[in-house]
């Protein structure tokens, strides 16, 4: 086996076992903590497919600040084991079956995807280098990135506007 | 034997580069505390520690020692596996950032170059932000898993400083970036040889990425968590042993490794100022040895400024740091920033 289906295996464990726990710790900061563990391995994932620009800012972006906020609002919220309100039978049923019902959906639309048939570049490819993504992204897509940066910068001013004190 | 693309060789090489950085890092934050406590004795005229050894050299030795034989205490009502996470990540974090910090000039030998760094990789720069921002959890899960009031205020507090101070410090590195047009923290130094160092042409940028160091680092006048007048001793509160060792530690290392980011970034790395070193024809090895001692020379001068700050600047208050942050940095680094695109723009044209 290569370093890099090692590595391959290892992170993929990693990400789902990970992403498992998020969903089955009783303790919201545990969850928290598991899922910044799964940004890190699926960061993993892209540096294995040389996308290092994405791998970083998933984890500035991700790992870094939102992650943090989520530990924020569950630290001040004080939301733990003892203070969890007790959830109906049904309720736990009805999450089961439209959880497994996404997964249904997901997997029966991806399933025929030219996905499958591809084969994905390990470690060469320079697709994910900053400069192949700057060049792509200020030529052939830059009406959607000036967009979608218009979008954030109205997000920011809204939240400077909730968040004055008048 | 070779694994994959890459030789045993290569990988003692690495090995022993890692291991030798981190021996630098530890010796170079041992030094600094007592460095921290002779300079303020200087400044307070008196001696400072002097009993251990010749001059005192001994004391963080001496230091070391007596965390290490203090009793070891987990609060019952803590969460034991989070308690311990929080300072082993605070350690952790500092000691990684300084992969893609380039120490020296390459080293040629027989077989080919070594390059004095761990890592030489096209983000670079961008390595050692996705680590700063990472650097949060360590005080936030301490803070939160000792399961004190104070503790968890402090940790707040941290985080949330070190969320601001984290977006002044990369404006004001974007400016940097347009200059040298490369995140690799090698091509940052090459441009600086060739082109002037970073200050020079950014000096508002410098200011600002200091002042923002600072904070990243926890540092007087920015030394908020650990505000002994507000919140007892800080989100380290409950800690003992080596445990509180770990997070005072990690203080120096980030301060240390913090110093080496802003030299390579704006003090022109391992150059050796006003003259041309390419043109002296010396050994390699021994135009390594002078370029790494000179990259240590500029990262003990900030070292120096970073404490000659603490015992000079009083602490802010809470309000006026967030102020600080928010409404002068921000616009003054976004100014920069427009500024410096101008002017490159109109150059270029």
């Amino acid at each position: 086996m290569s370093i890099s289906a090692i590595l391959f295996w290892v992170l993929s464990v990693a990400a789902l076992f990970s992403a498992l726990m998020v969903v089955t710790s009783r303790n919201p900061i545990h969850s928290v903590i598991w899922l910044i563990i799964t940004f890190f391995a699926i960061s993993g994932h892209y540096i294995l497919l040389n996308a290092q620009f994405l791998a970083v800012v998933n984890i500035i972006v991700y790992a870094g600040a939102i992650m943090v906020l989520f530990l924020f609002v569950i630290m001040l919220m004080n939301l733990n084991k003892e203070s969890e309100p007790a959830r109906h039978r049904w309720l736990q049923l009805a999450g089961g079956v439209s959880g497994g019902a996404l997964l249904l959906v997901l997997v029966a639309a991806l399933k025929d995807t030219e996905l499958k048939s591809q084969q994905s570049l390990l470690l060469e490819g320079h697709t994910g280098l900053i400069k192949t993504l700057g060049q792509e992204l200020f030529s052939t897509y830059v009406i959607p990135f000036e967009l979608s940066s218009i979008l954030f910068l109205s997000a920011m001013v809204g939240a400077v506007l909730i968040g004055k004190k008048d | 034997m070779v694994i994959g693309a890459v030789t045993l060789w290569f990988i003692l090489e690495k090995v022993i580069l890692i291991a030798s950085i981190i021996g630098l890092s530890f010796f170079i934050a041992m030094y600094t505390t007592l460095a921290e406590r002779k300079i303020a004795g200087w400044m307070q005229d008196r001696h400072g520690p002097n009993r251990a050894g010749p001059f005192g050299i001994l004391q963080p030795l001496a230091d070391g020692g007596k965390l290490f034989f203090k009793e070891e205490i987990t609060p019952v009502t803590s969460n034991r596996f989070l308690f311990l996470l929080g300072p082993a990540l605070a350690m952790i974090v500092a000691l990684v950032t300084s992969t893609v910090i380039p120490w020296g000039a390459p080293v040629l030998t027989s077989t080919g170059t070594i390059a004095l760094q761990v890592a030489d990789v096209d983000m670079g720069i961008l390595i050692v932000f996705s680590v700063v921002s990472v650097g949060v959890y360590g005080i936030m899960i301490g803070g939160w898993a000792s399961n004190n009031k104070f503790s968890l205020l402090a940790a707040i507090r941290g985080a949330s400083q070190m969320v601001s101070y984290e977006l002044p410090m990369s404006l004001a590195l974007i400016a940097v970036l347009f200059m040298t047009g490369s995140l690799k923290m090698s091509e940052i130094v090459s441009y600086q040889m060739a082109n002037g160092w970073n200050i020079i042409y950014q000096p508002l940028g410098f200011l600002i990425f200091f002042i923002c160091a600072l904070a990243e680092c926890n540092r007087t006048p920015f030394d908020l968590p650990e505000a002994e007048n507000e919140l007892n001793f800080g989100y380290h509160q409950e800690y003992s042993s080596m445990k509180l060792g770990f997070y005072l530690f990690a203080e120096y290392i980030n301060m240390f490794v913090s110093s080496a980011v802003m030299a390579t970034l704006f003090l022109g790395g391992y150059d050796i100022p006003f003259v041309n070193e390419a043109s002296w024809g010396l050994e390699p090895w021994l135009y390594s040895l002078i370029s790494f001692s000179v990259m240590m020379a500029k990262v003990s001068f900030l070292l120096f400024v970073f404490i000659w700050i603490r015992w000079t600047i009083p602490r802010f208050r809470y309000d006026q740091l967030m102020n600080l942050g928010w409404r002068k940095l921000i616009p003054l680094a976004l100014f920069n920033m427009v500024l410096s695109a101008a002017i490159l723009l109109w150059l270029k044209s």
